[in-house]
């Protein structure tokens, strides 16, 4: 066991990398289910994203480009899920898990021609200065442009969702939407809105995997991480800053148990590959003990004439 | 009554459509994975394809893709046994149980397990000595390393796996004693994220040489960022990270033993054999060695793969000891197929423990 091996800096560093993702992911899905909706096609769109961003990267040689065309890739899929939802009013969980399937389906399809191909390499940020600083430079100045859109955006939701008129409006959607309604607020408006954006974050999320953080295309690339967002969701009692909590705290048991299993640290790899799971839903369980709860129309279809 | 007569004709259709058909063998092939995936399957795809190529209209190919391990496989298997299959690759560890099941369910099909180690009547199972290209990256690697830390992603703790992890140590350390080992299990054969913050962590934690058992170029893709670091291409060459980080590859080669195996069942002589073979029958081949590698290591390299094919030279000959400090294999002593078979302890050496 040779525990000086593990360097914090490069592992604090490496959690960002690994979190990003599932941040991305969740951060989309806390504004869908806020404004009432429950989407599970998380995954579905996450691997559609993943795709699309590979495909036009490769094509356009401009891993940008790529990542813009994942978020068009993801919102267009969740443009089928509000259809289904919104106008033709199915069941939410039942559209969510046909996403999820046609999305794990669509994308392989649409992967078939990239397999083995490598994408255009996207370069992180390097600050002259601040990133050559010493424990800070690596955690903080030298990654990839999108993990700090990650953090942006967590950012930009708590602050719209808690201080702005648009938050409002959203929250009182899926608290109550026939109050909001009558209220004037176009539900079903609000709604679609909402889930485009979650597709789009879902997308970009997917094409993280598919353009930095692997980088390649391989089918079912996205190995559960979108399921593993939605849950996040709800062990963060839908509160973004702790969304963000939780995400880092997965990634970063995820990395640290693979440097202790580098390191040779004598505890069953069985329990270390767990570990992420029960030490994140237990942290999010005990912080969710105060209060918070899922907003009070999740799940259920809204239509003006009912 | 009208009934019976479209049964009745049915059955005579079907009756004649066998006949017309019986001339061609059908084979059968269950993969695990996509038959694109760029390593493990697609070789096994691209393997069979070849028998096809070389029988042409004598034989019939039949294939699943993406069946899982398990209860899936038994349906897969049954369903292509039901469908007329006179031969069925099962081209899977995970197959293993299954295969013996459904053989039992159909004594006339002929069954053929990858990488397992049970068999009966009608079922044969065969493997490729990986170990032996082991041997060879482990020369490489341990020639290579200026850190003298070498990862390894490891997939399953199956003894095909802690084979190769011990020969590879095994022949690293013979040309550079300080080497040590860093061994990553990520429970997958195929997971590229995984992988990837796998192979970053070994790089992280001071690695300059990374071997995967594991499907994806994703590791090759690590370690190319990361620069400095060199890699192999595992069941396919990836060569399209040569020169450098893959360095050199080991690649399965199925088709002479599907051609061998599909003529058997023709020719009415096949039996139930356990066949393991190598580099000397080419069912592993070395991919080449890139530029990367300084010449005199890869003189090295080059004479450990002629000494292996030849018979010359055995991976795990004595004296080596597990990694509890007691006895192997004793000076000079060669391990036997069932030793290896079984492999279920590192050598003397390795740090951490096998998963259990």
């Amino acid at each position: 066991m040779d525990l000086s091996a593990i360097s914090p800096t490069l592992l604090i560093a490496s959690l960002m990398v690994a979190a990003t993702p599932l941040l991305l992911a969740a951060i989309g899905e806390l504004v869908v289910e806020k404004a009432g909706v429950l989407n599970l096609g998380v995954e579905g769109m996450m691997i559609t994203g993943a795709i699309c961003g590979f495909a036009i990267s490769v094509e356009s040689g401009s891993p940008y480009l790529g990542l813009v065309a994942a978020m068009v890739g993801g919102a267009i899929l969740s443009l089928l899920f509000a259809f289904l939802t919104q106008f033709a009013l199915a069941n939410q969980v039942a559209s969510g898990l046909a996403l999820t399937l046609f999305g794990l389906g669509l994308s392989s399809l649409m992967g078939q021609s990239y397999v083995g191909i490598k994408p255009p390499v996207m370069a992180s940020l390097h600050i002259p200065v601040l990133s050559d600083l010493p424990v800070l430079g690596p955690i903080l100045f030298s990654h990839d442009p999108v993990l700090y859109i990650g953090l942006l955006l967590t950012a930009v939701v708590y602050f719209v969702l808690k201080y702005t008129r648009t938050g409002l409006i959203l929250r009182a959607v899926g608290e109550n939407h026939e109050a909001a309604h009558a209220l004037g607020y176009h539900v079903v408006r609000v709604r679609i809105l909402a889930i485009l954006f979650g597709g789009a974050c879902a997308g970009l999320g997917g094409a993280y995997i598919s353009l930095i953080r692997v980088p390649q295309w391989t089918e079912g690339m996205t190995a559960g991480i979108g399921w593993i967002a939605l849950a996040l969701v709800v062990f963060a009692s839908w509160k973004p800053w702790r969304v963000l909590l939780g995400a880092y705290l997965f990634g970063g048991i995820n990395v640290l148990q693979l440097n202790l299993q580098a390191a040779g640290v004598a505890i069953p790899v069985e329990y270390l590959a767990m570990s992420p799971y029960l030490i994140t839903i237990l942290v999010l369980v005990i912080l969710s003990a105060d209060k918070g709860g899922a907003p009070a129309s999740l799940g259920r279809s809204f239509h003006a004439s009912h | 009554m009208k009934l019976t007569r479209l049964l009745a004709t049915a059955a005579v259709t079907m009756g004649l459509a066998t006949a017309a058909m019986a001339e061609k063998t059908k084979v059968g092939f269950i993969y695990v994975g996509s038959i694109n995936d760029g390593g493990w399957n697609e070789h096994h795809h691209h393997s069979a394809k070849e028998m096809v190529a070389h029988f042409g209209d004598d034989v019939e190919l039949v294939f699943q893709e993406n069946v899982a391990e398990g209860p899936d496989a038994e349906r897969a298997m049954t369903q292509m046994a039901l469908g007329g299959a006179d031969l069925i690759f099962s081209t899977s560890f995970g197959f293993m149980d299954p295969t013996i099941n459904v053989a039992k369910k159909f004594p006339k099909v002929k069954f053929e397990h990858a990488t397992g180690y049970k068999r009966a009547e009608n079922v044969s199972s065969y493997s490729a000595r990986f170990y032996e290209g082991r041997a060879i990256q482990g020369t490489i690697a341990g020639r290579m390393t200026k850190s003298n830390i070498i990862g390894y992603i490891g997939s399953f703790p199956i003894p095909e796996v802690i084979r190769g992890i011990n020969s590879a140590y095994l022949h690293a350390q013979k040309v550079n004693p300080d080497v040590q080992f860093k061994v990553i299990w990520i429970s997958a054969w195929l997971d590229p994220a995984k992988e990837a913050d796998a192979a970053k962590v070994l790089i992280e934690q001071g690695a300059d040489v990374v071997l995967q058992h594991t499907d994806s170029t994703a590791p090759l893709a690590a370690m190319k960022a990361a620069g400095n670091v060199i890699g192999f291409g595992q069941a396919a060459d990836m060569a399209e990270y040569a020169p450098h980080p893959r360095v050199s590859s080991i690649i399965d080669n199925w088709a002479p033993y599907y051609i061998a195996r599909t003529q058997a069942v023709m020719d009415g002589s096949w039996s139930s054999i356990d066949t393991w073979d190598g580099i000397s029958a080419g069912m592993v081949g070395i991919g080449e060695i890139s530029n990367a590698v300084p010449e005199e290591v890869k003189a090295e390299a080059l004479a450990m793969i002629d000494a292996i094919s030849e018979g010359t030279y055995h991976p795990f000959t004595g004296p080596i000891n597990k990694q509890d400090g007691s006895m192997w294999l004793s000076e000079g002593e060669i391990a036997d197929d069932g030793a290896l078979a079984g492999l279920n302890f590192y050598v003397e050496g390795i740090e951490g423990s096998v998963p259990n």
